[in-house]
């Protein structure tokens, strides 16, 4: 883990240091290059003088003490910029991950017990849709037959455009204007919350729900539900309370493998929404060529990864006593 | 009947067993796809990249997905963004299922040291979210669909490597693999002639699903900006410019559809062959 930690450090020095020409121009910037007091600061600060082995020193030393450089574009330090936009991404992630992993659970458990029949077939499909569904396109078409069509929606953004954003305690708005009692807020920033989530939790439906299914279809053939059956309960007792507990084991594990999914589609599904999220930062900054920025989000997204990496074999040791014991 | 014992010819030339239902229908999908991406050239209904019809208009029996913003035929330029995207695919999985074999195979052969040193490496590729390691190298080494490739291909051989490890190591512990290390063939023909072959079937299975996910990653580069750049016909690049035109929803309607069609066929296509071999994914 502290290894990994180090190694996408590292990986991020050397893709910073792939663009062809002077490292500082993607420090500094190309309009910056002219001005001799930024250039010799810059060069102090990041050993640009030096050789590259004591460049990279300087980039992990910088790198501790939580300095990341500052953004060409908004002109403020790249960390303070990631802690600023970081709730927007994990609220529009959380809900996400929640309603695809609840849809996809639901949807693998139909699909399991009508096993090759029309429901496994429809199941199956609108879980391959959602893993082929360019998430950009998706939030465009629903973008415009929801909010320009009929209106039902509102359009992009974490709110009304006319609204005040409620001040900052979570950062989730969402909570934010439940704390201050403002439930017109509430709402307002609920039904924003829904396109984009859409687009984004259908790419986990189809993850989540070919994994139950299969590992349901597993389960059926061991003996404990056979007895099950045979005792006479109900088709419904013997899939909810016995076979689906166990089947959900494995979906814990696939919550990584989904993150990373997640973290590809609010990528593009905040871009078409216009959410001012982690995801949007790094496409305006990978349009820009701004660097240190491009370099924060990805740091910060191969992170992002490890610590649910982490978090899921955790859930999983509490989740499944075999694996506490030995 | 003195080949009794031997397989009946006709059930190993016909049709194979996964080649059925919706994968067939993948197969066909991916067919006429690569099909229209080499001949278009020479039955193209309109040039893609000039102004052939008024500005925006609907779908209509001439133009059957109506024109962008400069009067281009927009199935036109649908049809030709499978000159892009799928050649870009296609050299994107076969540069990394070489790699990774090379890799794959070195490391689990071998074993020791380099084992350890390029695994390691591996794991801290896969460490990173795809698309944002593609997004940054393609930055850094400057937009275009050459260095996207580039990118692409960076992150995506260690999956490669990582699966033929694994099954390198299962089938290196077979005793046909022993008795021919102690009768002295050369380790790098056991590797290629006893080894490889018994290995690299899941690596292939993962490549075919994997191409729609590359024709997907290439196409939400363009739509970043770093791919293809928008006069250019590429499909995520149209629907760039089909989110300027947004009240004209048909402009990024079909190239939308064109990687919809294609990343379904080669799902379907994959499922298929996963479920038929019996092969689990990289999760």
């Amino acid at each position: 883990m502290p290894f990994l930690l180090f190694g996408i450090a590292s990986v991020v020095f050397l893709v910073s240091r792939m663009t062809p020409g002077d490292p500082l121009v993607t420090i500094v910037g190309e309009r910056n290059l002219n001005n001799p007091d930024i250039v010799a600061a810059a060069k102090a600060k990041w050993g640009l003088d030096q050789s590259v082995l004591q460049q990279y020193f300087a980039f992990m030393k910088n790198l501790v003490k939580g300095n990341l450089g500052t953004s060409f574009t908004t002109r403020q330090p790249v960390m303070h910029d990631l802690w600023q936009r970081l709730p927007a991404t994990l609220e529009l992630t959380m809900c996400a991950l929640v309603g695809g992993v609840s849809v996809g659970i639901v949807l693998g458990v139909l699909a399991a017990r009508h096993r090759n029949k029309f429901i496994d077939h429809i199941a199956r499909f609108f879980a391959l849709i959602g893993s082929s569904l360019p998430a950009f396109w998706a939030g465009l078409l629903l973008l415009y037959v929801f909010y320009a069509r009929f209106g039902w929606l509102p359009g992009p953004g974490r709110i009304d455009p006319r609204g005040i954003a409620p001040n900052r305690v979570t950062g989730f708005y969402t909570v934010d204007s439940l704390l201050q009692g403002d439930f017109g807020l509430f709402k307002d920033s609920v039904m924003h919350l829904i396109l984009p989530a859409t687009v984004l939790g259908w790419g986990v439906v189809g993850i989540v729900s070919r994994l139950v299914r299969a590992s349901l279809l597993d389960e059926f053939s061991i003996d404990y539900v056979r007895v099950a059956r045979a005792m006479g309960l109900r088709e419904r007792t013997v899939v909810n309370t016995h076979a689906l507990r166990n089947a959900l084991l494995p979906t814990i594990t696939i919550v990584a493998f989904t993150f990373a999914f997640l973290l590809t589609g609010a990528v593009l599904t905040e871009t078409v929404f216009s959410w001012p999220g982690v995801g949007s930062y790094a496409v305006d900054a990978s349009r820009n060529l701004d660097y240190p920025a491009i370099i924060g989000v990805t740091l910060l997204g191969g992170t992002a990864f490890l610590l649910t990496n982490l978090f899921s074999d955790i859930a999983y040791a509490f989740a499944d006593p075999r694996i506490r014991l030995s | 009947m003195t080949d009794v014992i031997s397989p009946p010819r006709r059930l190993r030339r016909g049709r194979p067993e996964w080649l059925r239902g919706p994968a067939l229908i993948g197969v066909v999908v991916i067919a006429v796809w690569v099909l229209v991406a080499l001949t278009v050239p020479l039955w193209s209904p309109y040039d893609p990249l000039a102004g052939v019809a008024p500005r925006l208009q609907g779908p209509n029996w001439h133009h059957l997905m109506g024109t962008d913003q400069l009067g281009r035929d927009v199935f036109t330029r649908m049809l030709w963004g499978s000159r892009t995207s799928l050649p870009v695919a296609f050299v994107v999985i076969v540069s990394s299922v070489i790699i990774g074999t090379v890799v794959g195979a070195v490391a689990g052969y071998r074993g020791g040291w380099i084992d350890a040193v390029l695994m390691r490496f591996v794991d801290i590729t896969m460490a990173f979210p795809p698309i944002l390691l593609a997004m940054a190298i393609t930055a850094s080494l400057g937009p275009g669909v050459r260095n996207a490739l580039i990118a692409m291909v960076l992150v995506w051989w260690p999956i490669y490597a990582r699966l033929l490890r694994a099954q390198v190591i299962a089938v290196k512990q077979r005793e046909y693999v022993e008795s021919a290390e102690a009768i002295g063939v050369k380790r790098f023909t056991i590797l290629r002639r006893y080894i490889l072959p018994m290995a690299y079937t899941p690596v292939l299975v993962n490549a075919t699903m994997d191409f729609g996910q590359v024709v997907l990653l290439t196409a939400s580069l363009s739509f970043i900006g770093l791919g293809a750049r928008p006069p250019s016909p590429e499909w995520g690049a149209m629907i760039t410019e089909g989110a300027t035109q947004f009240y004209s929803w048909w402009i990024a309607t079909a190239p939308g559809l064109a990687i919809l069609l294609v990343v379904l066929a080669f799902n379907y296509v994959g499922d298929a062959l996963r479920d038929s071999f019996d092969v689990k994914g990289v999760v």
